[in-house]
């Protein structure tokens, strides 16, 4: 019985995001922004600078791939004319290329396609979506932040999003870490489990590209991708919960810019 | 560092004689810690660490390459054949008269490997497995995993059970080995603090520190205490959250779902909380070599203030959930670890605490702002169950909060709140030994420099080491316990299989 008072103390403590933003989400770096008009001149190293290799200058222009940036904050620490956090936790994209900011041209032209084609195979996911979780070589940390999506705050199961045991109920793959070579054939086999229609959501940036361990001859190169075919991308080191969340509900076709403002 | 009260007593030997020295330290008293091998080209160095009263003894010998054998020391601990495991999955290294080399870390051929066991011509001596399996009428071996179901780490647990006894399990993390320790290699000081605080993600904190510690000591600085006891504060917060989440799953195994929901709120407030103070929800990015990257964005005053808050929310739903039957009957004399098995095995952290050891290293091997802190007395709970390793971590958190008081009090008192937060280093070729107590225990870090750069390094996480006691916990267990034993253990799998 005092459980079940003390469940009822708290009051309204649900985040009421996507309805809402909400206000903690937006209160610590998820992201990396760069300054448009800076012009690099020949002799500073701005690509030296990333212990990633997340930066890269094309004729003067710096761009930031988030897909390998692990927001160590150096950049912005060493630089900060140039790079500066971003709060904004919607970070996660349809494709590869337009995690690298500014985006190019190309790369937003190509969204809108990206958008009707995913839009039209989630369709039948109708309203809930069942999720499934497989590690494939993460620091343990995605696993408590998309764990954390169940709590009270972010409650996910108020807007139809489930977890699932079963491979074969499950709509959405989440994949963290970053490839690790023996779980190749785990991963490979609960893909072919899903039924269709079903959608990928690399989740971090260790699954979108390795991350600190691209080197590394015990992961497959170029992250997950280089086993299955991936839909989102959600950037971080690890993603905050509010970050996965939006992840989520791109792969479920209910959400938002995917990536044309940034 | 010769004013500090630690001392690491490094002794170089011969391979004849570096079984036989490792096991008279042993006999002599000595914990064994750890047993890491640092390629060096044309060398592999293997230290057998091992902890003594206020310090760490080192015995080092250096193995050609080309002749790469040593002798084994399995008779003086049940720990040496674990190590050596991993050795041999890393580096294709073993010893002339192994016990067993199955696979632990990495499934062979190897993977991640610096160098290929082809390549130093050694070959594993068994395939999968190479225990005898576990004979009876109608005794089967159910795997668990790699691919759990629930948002996990992937692990396998190969159990072999009747039907509801479990008579034996054999833990098998190497299906996520990231091949971390080589991803140091070549990295500056500075980047290696970054994949130090991505080795065993939850407890990065503790291994930057370790890390950190290793270097500086090479560098031969003194931190500044203003960096020191951010450090204790990002620390706690990382051992509260890690503590929280594992009393978390013992109510997810239990269906306790309001506890459950309860806990998992505290649990989200720390993570808010550290992001508020640094922000990043896992402190990544603070703790680099001569100090902290910044300091708390808020003002220790408010920092107090939150924390006050969290301490007496968490402190009321423990005490509730110390008085639910349906919760506490689970866990009495579930997964002993007897003290004795403890101490032949060198249990760290809370599993070693709750089995009667007293080491903490915060206190035994005091570093940083620890050594100007006090500790509230421990919890006398040493029955070796899941029960006991439940109550130590109740315990722990309340002394994480008495640490953040004082931390985050003298840190109110500073004269330079707002400067020294990190001293330039300049880091000088040479081998040294860092540590720290994560949530977990204790984690090594053993950091060659060559030219400002990371050589070599080898790390050692509490998950690896204690994730060899696991098959020791079922005496008697059945399968419905298997849920409670795992998350009384408290490993990271990353940490285990790194
Ligand atoms: S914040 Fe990202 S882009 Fe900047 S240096 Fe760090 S990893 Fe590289």
């Amino acid at each position: 019985m005092p459980w079940i008072l003390r469940g009822l103390s708290n009051g309204v403590i649900t985040s009421k995001y996507p309805k809402k933003m909400d206000s903690y989400g937006d209160s610590h770096h998820s992201s990396v922004k760069v300054q448009t008009e800076y012009l690099a001149s020949r002799d500073t190293d701005l690509e030296g600078l990333c212990p990633t290799g997340a930066i890269r200058v094309e004729l003067g222009r710096p761009r930031i791939d988030l897909g390998q940036c692990i927001l160590c904050g150096r950049c912005v620490d060493r630089a900060p004319e140039i790079f500066s956090f971003s709060t904004d936790f919607e970070t996660a994209r349809l494709s590869r290329d337009l995690l690298v900011v500014p985006p190019s041209a190309e790369s937003t032209g190509e969204l809108a396609n990206l958008k009707s084609a995913l839009a039209d195979r989630v369709r039948r996911f109708g309203n809930s979506v069942a999720l499934r979780h497989i590690d494939c070589g993460s620091d343990g940390s995605e696993e408590w932040e998309i764990a954390a999506l169940t709590n009270p705050v972010y409650d996910v199961q108020r807007l139809g999003i489930t977890f699932t045991a079963s491979p074969r109920h499950a709509d959405i793959l989440l994949v963290t870490g970053a490839g690790a070579k023996g779980m190749s054939d785990s991963l490979k086999e609960t893909y072919h489990q899903m039924a269709e229609p079903k959608v990928v959501v690399a989740v971090g940036t260790d699954a979108i590209s390795g991350g600190t361990h691209s080197n590394s001859a015990a992961v497959v190169a170029g992250g997950i991708e280089g086993v299955l075919p991936v839909d989102v991308f959600v950037p971080g080191s690890p993603p905050s919960p509010f970050g996965i969340l939006y992840g989520i509900l791109l792969a479920m076709g209910i959400a938002l810019d995917g990536g044309a403002s940034t | 560092m010769t004013d500090l009260p630690l001392n690491i007593q490094s002794t170089s030997v011969s391979t004849i004689s570096f079984a036989c020295l490792t096991e008279a330290r042993i006999a002599a008293g000595d914990r064994f810690a750890a047993l890491l091998a640092l390629p060096l080209g044309e060398q592999i160095r293997l230290l057998s660490v091992t902890s003594c009263f206020g310090g760490f003894n080192v015995i080092e010998c250096d193995l050609e390459t080309a002749e790469p054998t040593y002798p084994s020391f399995d008779a003086a601990t049940p720990m040496a054949n674990w190590y050596a495991r991993r050795i041999f999955d890393l580096y294709g290294l073993a010893p002339s008269d192994a016990a067993t080399l199955d696979p632990l870390i990495a499934r062979r051929p190897c993977q991640g490997l610096h160098q290929s066991p082809e390549k130093t011509g050694l070959t594993p001596k068994f395939a999968e497995s190479s225990r005898p399996s576990v004979i009876g009428e109608g005794v089967f071996k159910i795997p668990l995993g790699p691919v759990r179901s629930g948002v996990f780490e992937s692990i396998e647990f190969v159990v072999e059970t009747p039907g509801e006894e479990i008579l034996h399990v054999e833990p098998r993390p190497f299906y996520k080995h990231r091949g971390v320790d080589a991803a140091f290699f070549g990295k500056s000081a500075e980047d290696g603090a970054l994949i130090a605080e991505r080795v065993e993600g939850i407890a990065g904190v503790a291994h930057a520190i370790a890390y950190c510690q290793a270097v500086e000591k090479l560098a031969d600085v003194e931190i500044h205490m203003q960096a020191e006891l951010v450090r204790v504060v990002h620390a706690e917060l990382e051992r509260i959250a890690n503590h929280l989440e594992s009393v978390i799953r013992h109510c997810e195994a239990s269906a306790q779902a309001v506890a459950y929901a309860r806990l998992s709120l505290h649990k989200e407030s720390v993570m808010r909380l550290r992001s508020n103070i640094c922000g990043h929800r896992f402190s990544r990015g603070v703790i680099a070599p001569g100090g902290v990257t910044t300091p708390l964005l808020l003002p220790p005053a408010e920092v107090a203030k939150k924390v006050a808050e969290i301490e007496k929310s968490i402190d009321r739903d423990m005490t509730l959930l110390m008085r639910t039957p349906s919760f506490l009957d689970r866990l009495r004399g579930t997964g002993v670890v007897t003290p004795l098995q403890a101490r032949l095995f060198g249990a760290l952290g809370p599993l070693g605490r709750g089995s009667g050891l007293t080491e903490d290293g915060r206190i035994s091997h005091t570093y940083g702002a620890y050594k100007h802190l006090g500790f509230l007395p421990t919890a006398d709970a040493q029955d070796g169950d899941a029960m006991s390793r439940q109550m130590i971590r109740i315990d722990e958190i309340a002394n994480s909060f008495h640490l953040l008081r004082q931390a985050l009090d003298d840190l109110n008192n500073m004269e330079h709140p707002s400067q020294n937060w990190k001293v330039e280093l300049e880091v000088k070729d040479g081998m040294s030994l860092g540590w720290a107590e994560a949530p977990q225990g204790e984690v090594l870090y053993a950091v060659a420099i060559e030219k400002g750069r990371i050589k070599s390094l080898a790390q050692r996480s509490a998950s690896f080491h204690n994730l060899a006691l696991f098959s020791t916990a079922f005496p008697k267990d059945i399968t419905t316990d298997f849920a409670f034993i795992e998350a009384s253990f408290g490993i990271s799998v990353a940490g285990a299989s790194s």
